[in-house]
């Protein structure tokens, strides 16, 4: 069966699946981002209940070569808790809407994550080894006499069980007064962006109590609001240049060195819209949800309620490539309006080389687009295919009157199961896909 | 124009179920969600939208065909016997009914070609105009609470006993210039025929219809006050500590909340702060608040957002 990723040889396998088989999915369970570290041996997840989960892989073992290594549990914090806005009567939820990690600068590893109204940077350090025979305390820790203190010895470390600590090192607050949806960490590692529905802030890392405004289309007047941003993103590798998208289906590229505040874009990408597909949820479901860079800097992926696309940089008009993710939809806006789905905010993801990209679907169901052979596949995250290393089938949603075997009808998809975080690891074919409370990781079998 | 025919779920529907959306994102956790509920403007707008303009068209179809008959009433004085049967049978057909599929003969023989065309395409679409009646009935509680503004001209179309407009309503509905504060377009109204945007035309030529001329001009003196409201207070864009910069901008997002229950008027307070009324409106399928809030739309759609 020809995949999606590498080749006409390569079909993706289960590896494993984290949470709970429970059917009732507590709230604070379900996952809300999902995101893997630089070099991809990290992968973290922050959910609902503001608690972010972060699993390591395992290295390699000689004993089973063929098995790449297992993510496991390295750390779990707390790290956002409800809190309370008494000047306004909010209530700010805990929920962590984006996780976004720093490049490894020491031994120790950083993330930011944020939730609503605050970000955290927290550092992510462990402990396998602790140092013995202190000159001048005990090992219980007691401070021993010096005049008692009769010879001298170095101490030495010894090793211990693996300890991992997490703590908050910059908490950057009382920034945004509307709800933060994206951060970006600048290419520079020193500065990053946080965006809420109307204003773009870049901040230092270093620097909290601080942040310059580099977007406010805040109308003067708010009812004259037509639009507001739903994503930011820094360029990977310019550090002057980031993008930020809108609720009408617009990307705005802006350039740091022209002025201080770029409200006037440099690029603006849009598509024009075609008339005859004109219903009463257009503008709906032209609605970006999500953006991001391609890792070589060149093209940039958006994905809205049907579709997704990627744009040439240097072509403002239209983007070059348009996949469909699950057409079948358009003639259900009505109930999935009404049953509020029509507003979920679906992510997508890159592989390493660009040569592939992914997004989630509904049922369960994620679709994977290889944009040099123009295939696309479609695979469920489910536990009946959880048996290890099993190779996942390709699903179909039969659109037509004649439902073939094997396919499901658009009326049998649950809705509830969507798939909305997905993540691909920076160089290799693992990807981690986020179905409600469980994260399932899938690793490509080379034949 | 928005393409009606994929979804089964009507304008009003859509607008009454907007409305509970809105209703109910005051009450989530974590606060408004901005880009949730402009979202849902829109889908409010478009619906509004294609509301008006069905009504719109009832009105006109509607309006030719009441020019029909009081041309077959002319004729009938010169000719009582023969024509008048013939008319009452067509008017009774319209109204009761539901279903003509031929154009009163007798009477369109005697028109001009051009209201001819004006009255089939009337005939051909009976059911929305006799369909009037069961909204009417919903419309009349929501005259009795409504300030004159907000008056939609569906309220006071067409009675069910009496489907004459009069010949002075019809004069004012020849020429109307209106200008849309959603999409700031002038739109001029001749004759019927709709130059461009109709919802705003059909308010303001309804409007016109049932009230005085100097009325009319008050109407159009506080949609233009409200396009000149220019705010005095430009919020701080340069770099600055945003401890400060916050607390000066977002008062003014709590004065607009004060505008936005000001140009609700009754529509919104009855949408949020009786709840007897919000659970007899679901009951009502919603119509209860949407036709309170269709006549007062223009303003909802950007209102909305504004909190």
């Amino acid at each position: 069966m020809a995949g999606v990723g590498g080749g006409n040889d390569f079909q993706w396998c289960f590896s494993q699946v984290k949470g709970a088989i429970d059917e009732d999915v507590a709230e604070a369970d379900i996952i809300s981002t999902v995101e893997f570290n630089y070099s991809g041996e990290l992968l973290a997840t922050g959910d609902k209940g503001g608690r972010v989960v972060i699993f390591q892989r395992e290295q390699e073992s000689k004993n089973r070569p063929h098995s790449r290594g297992e993510y496991n549990v390295y750390s779990t914090f707390q790290s956002h808790e409800p809190e309370f806005d008494y000047l306004k009567s909010l209530e700010i939820e805990e929920k962590i809407n984006k996780i976004r990690w720093l490049p490894q600068q020491n031994a120790a590893h950083s993330l930011l994550s944020t939730n609503d109204k605050t970000i955290k940077l927290w550092k992510i350090s462990q402990r396998d080894k602790r140092a013995e025979g202190y000159n001048l305390k005990d090992e219980d820790g007691r401070l021993r006499d010096p005049f008692r203190i009769t010879s001298l010895r170095v101490p030495v470390l010894l090793p211990m069980d693996r300890m991992v600590e997490a703590s908050p090192r910059r908490i950057f607050a009382n920034a945004h007064t509307y709800h933060i949806n994206s951060i970006s960490v600048n290419s520079d590692h020193e500065t990053y962006l946080s965006a809420d529905d109307l204003r773009v802030n870049l901040w230092h890392l270093e620097i909290t109590d601080r942040s310059f405004n580099i977007v406010d289309i805040k109308p003067a007047n708010m009812e004259e609001l037509t639009e507001v941003i739903t994503a930011a993103e820094c360029h990977p590798h310019q550090c002057n240049v980031f993008v930020y998208s809108s609720s009408k289906g617009t990307i705005r590229l802006c350039d740091m060195r022209a002025a201080a505040l770029c409200d006037r874009q440099s690029k603006f990408f849009e598509e024009p819209e075609d008339p005859s597909s004109r219903s009463f949820f257009s503008e709906i479901i032209s609605s970006i949800s999500d953006v991001k860079f391609s890792h070589s800097g060149r093209y940039m992926m958006t994905r809205d309620y049907l579709s997704v696309k990627v744009w040439d940089l240097n072509m403002e008009n239209r983007p070059v490539e348009t996949y469909q993710v699950h057409e079948y939809l358009r003639s259900k806006l009505c109930s999935l309006y009404e049953n509020d789905c029509i507003f979920d905010k679906f992510e997508c993801c890159w592989n390493g080389a660009d040569s592939a990209i992914m997004t989630g679907s509904y049922n369960n169901f994620f679709r994977m687009f290889d944009r040099n052979t123009r295939r696309d596949i479609t695979l469920e995250a489910s536990r009946e295919n959880s048996k290890p290393r099993a190779i996942l089938k390709a699903r179909k949603v039969s659109t037509g009157g004649k439902r073939k075997k094997d396919e499901i009808s658009v009326d049998s998809l649950d809705f509830n199961k969507k798939i909305l975080h997905t993540a691909w690891h920076p160089k290799e074919n693992v990807i981690a896909v986020a179905a409600t409370n469980n994260l399932y990781i899938f690793q490509d079998k080379i034949n | 124009m928005i393409n009606t025919t994929e979804c089964a779920v009507d304008a009003q529907s859509l607008i009454s179920i907007s409305l509970r959306k809105i209703h109910n994102s005051r009450t989530q956790r974590g606060g408004i969600k901005l880009h949730k509920n402009l979202l849902v403007s829109y889908v409010l707008r478009n619906a509004r939208q294609v509301y008006m303009n069905e009504k719109y068209a009832e009105i006109y179809r509607m309006q030719q065909y009441e020019e029909v008959m009081t041309v077959c009433n002319e004729i009938q004085e010169l000719n009582p016997l023969d024509l008048a049967e013939d008319c009452e049978e067509q008017r009774g057909d319209c109204c009761g009914n539901g279903g003509v599929s031929e154009p009163a003969s007798l009477c369109c023989a005697l028109l001009p070609v051009s209201q001819l065309v004006a009255v089939q395409s009337a005939h051909m679409q009976p059911p929305s105009a006799c369909s009037a009646p069961l909204s009417l009935q919903s419309d009349e509680v929501c005259k009795e609470t409504e300030p004159s503004f907000y008056q939609s001209c569906c309220a006071e179309a067409y009675p069910v006993s009496n489907c004459e407009f009069s010949p002075v309503n019809n004069l004012h509905c020849n020429k109307t210039t209106v200008l849309d504060l959603d999409t700031h377009v002038v739109t001029t109204v001749e004759n019927g025929y709709l130059h461009q945007d109709c919802c705003a035309s059909l308010q303001q030529c309804c409007q016109g219809a049932q009230y005085s001329g100097k009325k009319r001009k008050v109407d159009f003196e506080y949609y233009i006050s409200d396009i000149e409201e220019v705010p005095d207070f430009t919020p701080c864009k340069r770099a600055k500590f945003e401890d400060c910069s916050y607390a000066n901008s977002e008062h003014l997002d709590t004065s607009n909340i004060s505008n936005l229950i000001s140009i609700f008027g009754s529509g919104f307070s009855g949408l949020v702060s009786r709840q007897a009324d919000i659970e007899q409106a679901l009951a009502l399928n919603g119509q209860f608040c949407s036709k309170q809030a269709l006549s007062s739309l223009g303003a909802m759609t950007r209102a909305i957002v504004a909190f």
